[in-house]
């Protein structure tokens, strides 16, 4: 359901350095209004409602509406992400209500360290075949191979 | 003349697109860099943290051999995927991502990815090949691999590539790629010695269920605009298996996966009357021998068998998720706490990996363990990574390709030094995800590889760089100069919007490629027909205007589209028979043809002539 935003919520994040909602929309479609200083969804029927916009918005200001063409009205879907979890409100158009909590991450953000505990790579190594940390990551003694034919 | 500002950009390795392909392969080249000290550089045209087919998360990981446990190994996988391709992969390359996979699926559970998991500690499947995953963060994390990996400052974002440059010495060879921001007037070339292309797979080329305010909500990402092949084919590199698509079935209107119903809640799909689709048409399946008589079905067949249903004039379909969650609560003995974790379960799969289907659900009053719901065929998709096979014609591994498949360096085009990975590599399917992401290490450590071997200097064409520097942004001239055409509006006799220009192009591919409006079928004369009417489209292109940079985005990308709509005609107009009914029907070769036709198709696209050269290649059978 395309997005839309509050303009009694949004801000413009002006307190950041670029508007997050622009900066994270995977189809250029969050804009900043530049005479509203608030932002608006410039092509809504591009709009594939991945959410990604609104679980960033800071000021929770963007919110969805059915595809005009396609789905009742009256109905939402909110989440609220964590860092460790997203909560999500599904609100029926007759009214009823559920709520979800689903993990999303194990570990701190940012505490990824690609290599560690990796050996350096010798430099012939990379025309063989096997991808880097076989030995830790692969579950198995050796890469398996067929004959050619 | 519009002013535009240029920035070069050297490295050793540049990766176009940073999807979950992408991601991988600047994960592993950046590793196999060290040994020399090589800069990798990405380049997407979204933000990276969200950006792709994962963006908006996923709910299980579709490719996982588990080896460690015994459980599937890679020689099943070539096997099972052969089967659902009726007969044509590429077994060298579909084995190599099989035997690497699961090394991948580890590493994300380590970075902290949440896995579903048995009690005795294994990933829980939801299908043989399926392990589930609580996926809202899965492209958050993997994008976090990946930056730490080649380094924050090698990311480049919000650039849209449009073309590779080769070499001007050796125009056998690649020499780096150009592109424009969306957000400053600004032309970026980035020279390299190896480029990797995994740019992700095409939507939006042909015409979908909601073409309104919905027109976006379709099932694969409508910000996948068919980049991979426009790249490699304008390059001149050898395309496989273009014919080929992806059409499955879906949850109606939210178009919400289905995989999680069927092989895990084993919900049944069944028409308005009550019958099996499935047992209702068992005798179809004859016609399509040995594939028909194989298992799993193959899912062409399955479509196949739909789509007599819907013209027997029985729908609609509906999957039968009430009877489904009725027959799972009643096995908890109805247990408030295991109910409600079954509930979760089933609305989690929507709310990780297709949000709409579960607002749809709300907005209709539909709660799925009483009311079943819809399913549709969607309209093709062009991809590789699923289960179809389109994409460039590469290389395989030394270790296992045959001879026919080995041209030095494991994912290599017939373009030296320019990869491809992801849905950008054809004939090898069912890579999903994990494997795409796989399929992206084994492209990335490839690439070192090369420039290792071949580390001398590439020479740019700047002739060329300045051709594209007008082309690129002649739209926002065309604009302006239309302007004064017309009083007001978008009815001008020079101009058209891109909307308008996407949606003759779906048109076309619609009505006479075998849409989704046509019952998907199509015939020689029928493609020709298309072809002259794409080919006036072509024509057409350069009149498409654009009043500011996200009009040119969408002016690129309709160029990306109309490359692999005339691919896919071409290809299909090529093949003389039907191969896989159900994604696509020839009225005028309506049956398998195993003695001519069990072949990959190749196509080779001569950009100054704007010539196509077709050709068959050799299917090698590499596991009995
Ligand atoms: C709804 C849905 C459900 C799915 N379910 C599952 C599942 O359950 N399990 C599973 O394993 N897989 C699933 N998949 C499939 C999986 O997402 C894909 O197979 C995989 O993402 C393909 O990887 P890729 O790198 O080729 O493409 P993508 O991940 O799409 O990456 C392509 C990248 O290229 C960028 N790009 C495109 N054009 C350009 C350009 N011109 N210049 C610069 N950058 C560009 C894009 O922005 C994007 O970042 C699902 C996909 C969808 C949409
Ligand atoms: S992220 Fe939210 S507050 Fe910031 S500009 Fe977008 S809508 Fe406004
Ligand atoms: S929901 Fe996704 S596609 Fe729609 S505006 Fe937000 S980020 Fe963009």
């Amino acid at each position: 359901m395309p997005t839309y935003v509050n303009p009694d919520k949004c801000d413009g994040c002006k307190a950041l350095d670029r508007p997050a909602c622009m900066y994270i929309c995977p189809n250029d479609l969050m804009t900043l209004d530049r005479s509203l200083g608030k932002a608006w969804n410039q092509e809504p029927d591009l709009c594939w409602e991945c959410y990604a916009c609104v679980k960033t918005c800071p000021q929770s200001a963007i919110d969805m509406r059915g595809y005009g063409d396609v789905v009742p009205i009256g109905a939402s879907l909110t989440p609220l992400r964590g860092t460790d979890s997203v909560m999500w409100t599904v609100k029926f158009r007759n009214g009823q209500m559920k709520r979800f909590k689903f993990a999303i991450r194990t570990t701190p953000w940012g505490s990824i360290e690609p290599f560690q505990g990796l050996p350096a790579p010798a430099p012939g190594e990379a025309k063989k075949p096997g991808l880097c940390g076989e030995s830790k990551y692969l579950g198995v003694d050796r890469l398996p191979a067929v004959a050619k034919n | 003349m519009v002013q535009v500002e240029t920035e070069v950009v050297e490295c050793d390795v540049l990766i176009v697109g940073g999807g979950m392909a992408g991601c991988g392969a600047a994960y592993e080249a950046a590793y196999w860099a060290q040994a020399q000290g090589l800069r990798v550089v990405m380049v997407e045209k979204a933000a990276i943290e969200r950006s792709g087919a994962v963006a908006m998360g996923l709910s299980a990981i579709n490719c996982y051999m588990g080896m460690k446990w015994g459980e599937n190994q890679p020689e099943d996988f070539v096997r099972y995927v052969r089967q659902d391709l009726m007969g044509l992969s590429r077994e060298d390359l579909v084995y190599d991502i099989a035997r690497n996979v699961d090394s991948s699926v580890h590493m994300f559970e380590e970075w902290g990815l949440p896995f579903f998991k048995t009690p005795e500690g294994r990933y829980k499947r939801e299908g043989r090949w399926q392990v589930m995953i609580h996926g809202e963060s899965y492209k958050p994390i993997v994008a976090e691999a990946a930056k730490k990996a080649i380094g924050e400052q090698n990311v480049y974002e919000r650039i849209f590539m449009s073309h590779v440059l080769l070499d001007k010495d050796d125009p056998g060879k690649v020499a780096g790629a150009v592109g424009f921001s969306v957000r400053d007037q600004k032309m970026y070339v980035f020279k390299a010695k190896a480029v990797i292309s995994a740019a992700g797979g095409a939507t939006l080329v042909f015409r979908p269920h909601a073409v309104g305010e919905g027109l976006g909500r379709i099932w694969y990402a409508p910000w996948n605009t068919g980049s991979a092949y426009k790249l490699a084919i304008t390059a001149g590199a050898e395309m496989t298996q273009m014919e080929h698509r992806l059409v499955v079935a879906r949850f109606k209107d939210g178009y919400g996966p289905v995989g999680m119903w069927f092989l895990l809640f084993k919900a049944v799909l069944k028409n308005a009357y009550g019958e099996l689709v499935e047992e209702k048409w068992a005798k179809l399946l004859e016609d399509w021998l040995p594939y028909g008589a194989g298992k799993p079905i193959p899912t062409p067949l399955r479509n196949h068998q739909m789509i007599q249903d819907h013209l027997a004039g029985t729908g609609p379909h509906y999957l039968r998720t009430d009877e489904a969650l009725q027959k799972m609560f009643a096995d908890v003995q109805h247990d408030p706490r295991k109910v409600r974790e079954i509930e979760a379960d089933a609305w989690e799969d929507f709310l990780d990996m297709t949000m709409s289907q579960a607002l749809l659900w709300a907005s209709e009053n539909i709660d799925p363990a009483k009311t079943p719901s819809e399913v549709v065929l969607t309209e093709p998709y062009l991809m590789g990574s699923h289960a179809s096979g389109t994409g460039a014609w590469v290389s395989g591994p030394e270790d296992i390709a045959p001879k026919d498949y080995f041209w030095g360096y494991n994912r290599m085009t017939t373009i030296r030094g320019l990869f491809a990975a992801g849905d950008g590599v054809g004939a090898s399917a069912h890579k999903f995800s994990s494997g795409s992401y796989t399929e992206g290490r084994l492209a990335g450590k490839a690439a070192v590889a090369y420039v290792f071997d071949n580390g001398g200097p590439v020479t740019i064409d700047q002739d060329r760089v300045e051709a594209l520097r007008r082309e690129l942004f002649a739209p926002l001239e065309v604009q302006e100069k239309g302007r004064a055409l017309v009083t007001r509006g978008d009815v001008n006799p020079q101009v058209i919007t891109p909307k308008q220009a996407l949606f003759r192009l779906q048109k076309i591919m619609d009505e006479y490629v075998a849409g989704q409006g046509s019952g998907y079928i199509t015939n020689g004369p029928t493609l020709k027909r298309g072809l002259e009417l794409l080919g006036m489209l072509r024509e057409d292109l350069p009149k498409v205007g654009a009043k500011d940079l996200h009009d040119l985005l969408r002016v690129w990308e309709v160029w990306d589209r109309y490359y692999c709509a005339e691919a896919h005609a071409r290809h299909m107009l090529f093949r003389e028979e039907t191969r896989w009914p159900g994604y696509y029907y020839r009225g005028d070769f309506p049956k398998l043809d195993e003695t001519n036709w069990k072949c990959f198709t190749t196509s080779r696209f001569d950009p100054d002539k704007h010539e196509w050269t077709l050709a068959k290649k050799p299917y090698i059978a590499l596991i009995p």
